[in-house]
């Protein structure tokens, strides 16, 4: 079996592994890219709308665009990609195995390892959606991959399960395609998506967007007939007497997406509950030390640069492990969701890190207004933030001043999001 | 018309009609099995609990309780010479209160009487919770059977078709029987496209058999489907040895707790009589009484690990039990109402098969070169890092992994599509490979399989089905909808 020696091992091509490459790179250390797809650029290709970029590149991007600004880079670094091969295992001692048609198994001996192996959708079985299992069900994302890049139409008539940003993309999309798409449904009494993205995708093209329902039956036998969907309570029970049969060939579902960590859960690297993606410090290090997270692994954005950020992010704190100058931590704090917070990355803070500012991610549990997002240590409230809007399929980026500026003793936070009027109590 | 004349013709391949088909393929006979689907195993064997049972369950002295006793020590030989994986982990039905151990030693006593070996009651919690450590702590005690154990029936299903085919046995696919002639010296099979002569039809149609009995004028049963919903949970999600078993209600042995070949956990089935013989929708009703009835055994069931619910129909007879006899129609003969264990039952009720024909006076010689092993292709996902390099420098399609939950590579999907009785369909590159059964479950590989079964198969994408005519995927390329909208105006 061929041996390979690097630095860092960065497995996942998309923009938050390309991203994690090149700033490794531009540190100097000697970065391998691995990728189970015949090309860099990951989930980006199939997303050819616009709205990538605006943070970085001050640009309105395609997909495709954005992932080719990273793409030169890399070449223009001179990395290395090791294409068409996939990550079959990893070990915490970081030893990778990857398997393609050319070398066979490879054992590649890194440094330090950079996760970025992207997400994938949550199915209809998932979220246990009853009924007959005929052709015409498909997540999103894969009707997306079929018409944006195979030109292959999976139906005529949507009905589409879920207000997830890639289902009101794909209700558009279809749309131009000259796809009849009878409704958007969701179970929540707001959309899961961006609020662009209902008004683009959807108002602009009288899709309607029917809150606070559910399919509670598929039908047909060989392909979708339609689906019956029902309003749900507040326990997201159906409610008799609303049913209603909605004609279709075609459901497709955009219910959330799950970061993909079946390596990492193999190799030992604690996972965080509420985000499915590996538990973290402020440097992006998993519960292994020298292994590091990034990008929708980690946890699901709604802003890829967002996502490449936090790549370039995860690169140099990669390349500052191997260049033996991450300190190991003395302790540890934690952090941790309060009222109404969903969850919260990263969710250690390193002491080696308290007199440094702190990038937390977060999402609110339920949407709300003029809220303060308010940091508790020893039951004070060390630092708050207003924000106009705390919704759910937002999230929210706050800077946390360095911890030494506000204690002697530093100790566990809790952070929540509290109505402005209601702080502190 | 075909002008050969079959000795025998089966009607249905499911595990039943399979069992049967691999059996008769042993003797110098013409057999063939007609099927409507598009594959073998479209019917009830492919989504039951796959379970062997070690037997106490059945009433004593019915064919149930006859058949699984002689068909469960079949299995490891059958198994063995089919590659298909069986494993005896042995089988719990767990009391949770003290009336409980009363109903394990009825369960008990009828097992002596169907003369199941090794069973014992164990009352030791601190033994059980060792055993089976997921249990719940209510568990006052069980029954426990070793020689219970499991076994993917759609893997079985296949590999006895395929061995029965290379050995013979002709198959006939999309081919619904629609009528029976029954002529002076042989009988017509009639479907929609052809007709098959035969001298002699085991009519082993599952839910369907009362209808194919009809077409003979033998009106003497119905069968009644009875649907069971399953919740199949991801692989490890918790640690499970046994098939656990709650105490049995008066229609079913409850819904259970077990495990696949594969590892994952699934939970049901329940039991709910329903008319429609195609209806295999699950239900809210029926998945929350699962999850219900799972949480009794194990109380913290990780329901959000789910990747796929089904149903499959249990084809209930008016009595209950097996109908597998000749009939007043000479040359017809019924193996009707195989519910639960007919999976078990399977390998005998084919044993008894021959025995039958031979008592009507079928002359069965055995046919010399009869090759009882079916070699499967590799897999990549249960080899050894090492294995895997050779098998990859030999071909390297093994290199290029297609299903990333369940490590399918390309070469094992190209080998179910050119094997003998080849996949077809999306579904049967699933039953035969496994791609699109894992967590994602097709969301990163359908289109890809659909590409490979469009090459392998050299047929258009949008003729590529999931399980045959009118489930076909994809309705055309991109902008043909406007072209059609534009053309039609
Ligand atoms: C089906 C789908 C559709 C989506 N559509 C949109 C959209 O329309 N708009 C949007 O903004 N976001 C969309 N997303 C979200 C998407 O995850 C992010 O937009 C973004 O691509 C995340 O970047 P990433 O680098 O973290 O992951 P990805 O872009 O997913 O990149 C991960 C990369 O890792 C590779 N990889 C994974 N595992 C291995 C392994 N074991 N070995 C080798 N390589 C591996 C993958 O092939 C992939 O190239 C979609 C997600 C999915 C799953
Ligand atoms: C919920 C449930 C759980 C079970 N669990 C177990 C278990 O754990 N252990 C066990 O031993 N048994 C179990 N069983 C029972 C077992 O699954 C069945 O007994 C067995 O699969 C029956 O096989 P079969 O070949 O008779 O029927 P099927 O698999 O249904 O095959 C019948 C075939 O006939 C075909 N057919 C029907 N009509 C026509 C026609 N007109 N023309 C041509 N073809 C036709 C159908 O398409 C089908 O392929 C379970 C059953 C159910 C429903």
């Amino acid at each position: 079996m061929k041996e390979i020696k690097v630095d860092i091992a960065v497995v996942g091509g998309g923009p938050a592994g390309l991203a994690a490459a090149i700033a490794a790179r531009e540190q100097g250390a000697d970065v391998l890219i691995i990728e189970r797809d015949f090309e860099l650029g990951g989930i980006l290709h199939q997303c050819i709308h616009n709205g990538f970029g605006l943070h970085i590149f001050k640009e309105e991007l395609t997909g495709p665009e954005f992932a080719q600004r990273y793409i030169n880079r890399v070449n223009e670094l001179k990395i290395p990609a090791k294409l068409d091969t996939m990550v079959i295992s990893i070990s915490p001692e970081k030893e990778i195995i990857a398997v393609n048609k050319i070398d066979g198994l490879l054992r590649i001996k890194a440094g330090a390892i950079i996760l970025a192996m992207g997400c994938r959708e949550r199915t209809r079985h998932n979220i246990l959606v009853p009924g007959s299992r005929p052709a015409g069900i498909y997540p999103a994302g894969l009707a997306q991959r079929l018409v944006n890049i195979e030109g292959f139409m999976p139906g005529k008539r949507f009905v589409i399960l879920g207000s997830g940003d890639i289902g009101m993309i794909m209700a558009r999309r279809l749309t131009w395609e000259g796809a009849k798409v009878e409704a958007v449904v969701e179970i929540q009494p707001y959309p899961s998506g961006l609020i662009r993205n209902q008004v683009q995708c959807l108002k602009d093209y009288n899709i309607p967007l029917i809150l606070e329902h559910t399919v509670i039956q598929v039908h047909g036998h060989q392909r979708v007939e339609g689906v019956t969907i029902a309003k749900v309570d507040e326990k997201w029970r159906p409610i008799p007497g609303t049913e209603r049969f909605i004609e279709c060939d075609t459901l497709l579902l955009s219910v959330g997406l799950i970061p993909e960590n079946e390596l990492s859960k193999a190799a030992g690297i604690e996972i965080d509950p509420k985000t499915k993606g590996p538990i973290v410090t402020n440097f992006l290090e998993t519960s292994i030390p020298g292994i590091f997270a990034c990008g929708n692994v980690l946890q699901v954005h709604d802003l890829i640069d967002n996502v490449a950020l936090e790549g370039t992010r995860a690169g140099e704190m990669a390349a500052t492990y191997i260049s033996r100058k991450l300190e190991v931590a003395e302790s540890k704090i934690s952090c941790l969701p309060g009222t109404n917070v969903g969850y919260v990355v990263p969710q250690f803070i390193s002491s080696r890190a308290f007199s440094d500012k702190i990038t937390f991610f977060m999402r609110a549990k339920k949407p709300q207004r003029n809220v303060y997002v308010e940091f508790i240590m020893n039951n004070q409230q060390i630092y708050r933030k207003f924000t106009k809007f705390a919704l759910p399929s937002e999230m929210i980026k706050v800077n946390l001043p360095p911890l030494k500026d506000f204690a002697e003793k530093i100790s566990d936070i809790t952070i929540n999001i509290i109505p402005k009027g209601e702080e502190g109590q | 018309m075909t002008e050969e004349i079959f000795d025998c013709c089966i009607i249905g391949a499911g595990v039943v009609g399979c069992a049967i088909a691999r059996r008769l393929a042993q003797f110098q006979l013409k057999t063939a099995v007609i099927e409507k689907g598009p594959d073998v195993c479209c019917g009830t064997s492919k989504a039951n609990s796959g379970i062997v049972h070690a037997g106490y369950a059945a009433q004593p002295g019915t064919l149930k309780a006859k058949f699984n006793a002689a068909g469960n020590p079949l299995f490891d030989q059958v198994c063995h010479e089919l590659s298909v994986p069986f494993a005896r982990i042995g089988t719990f039905v767990v009391a949770i209160t003290d009336d409980g151990i009363k109903v394990l030693e009825k369960l008990y006593q009828r097992g002596q009487e169907n003369k199941i070996p090794k069973l014992q009651i164990i009352t030791d919690t601190q033994k059980i919770r060792q055993m089976e450590p997921s249990l719940t702590p209510n568990v006052t005690g069980v029954l426990y059977a070793p020689t219970g154990g499991i076994v993917s029936p759609y893997d079985l299903t296949i590999g006895l078709a395929e061995n029965a085919y290379v050995n013979g046995v002709q198959f006939f696919f999309n081919s619904e029987v629609v009528g029976i002639d029954i002529k002076e010296r042989y009988k017509v099979i009639q479907t929609r496209s052809k007709e098959i002569k035969t001298h002699f039809i085991l009519n082993a149609a599952g839910v369907h058999a009362d209808e194919i009995s009809r077409m003979v004028g033998l009106d003497y049963f119905t069968i009644t489907p009875r649907k069971g919903e399953y919740i199949l949970l991801d692989k490890k999600c918790i640690e499970l040895n046994h098939v656990l078993f709650p105490i049995p209600t008066p229609i079913s042995k409850g819904i259970v707790v077990s495990i696949t070949m594969e590892g994952h956990i699934f939970l049901g089935p329940n039991a709910e009589t329903i008319e429609d013989k195609e209806d295999k929708s699950t239900t809210t009703e029926g998945l929350n009484e699962i999850i219900e009835g799972a949480r009794k055994l194990v109380p913290d069931i990780p329901v959000n690990e789910a990747i796929v619910t089904y149903a499959g129909l249990r084809a209930v007879s008016d009595n209950n039990d097996f109908i597998i006899e000749p009939t007043k129609v000479e040359g017809f003969i019924n193996v009707a109402g195989i519910q639960s264990p007919g999976l078990t039952a399977s390998l005998a009720i084919a044993e008894y098969i021959v025995e039958l024909l031979e008592n009507l006076g079928v002359k069965l010689s055995v046919k010399p070169n009869f090759n009882p092993i079916r070699e499967i292709p590799p897999r990549f996902a249960t080899l050894s890092n090492e294995e895997r390099h050779q098998l990859i420098l030999r071909n390297p399609d093994y290199g290029h992994i297609i299903c990333r939950c369940e490590y399918v590579t390309e070469a094992e999907i190209k080998a179910a599509i050119h094997r003998p009785l080849g996949a077809t369909t999306l579904d049967g590159v699933k039953f035969r490979t496994r791609a699109q059964m894992g967590r994602c479950h097709g969301g990163f590989c359908t289109n890809r399989i659909l590409e490979i079964l469009s090459r392998e198969l050299q047929v258009p994408i949008e003729q590529i089905s999931k399980k045959g005519p009118k489930s076909e995927l994809i309705v055309g390329k991109t902008k043909d909808l406007w072209r059609i909208t534009v053309e039609g105006n």
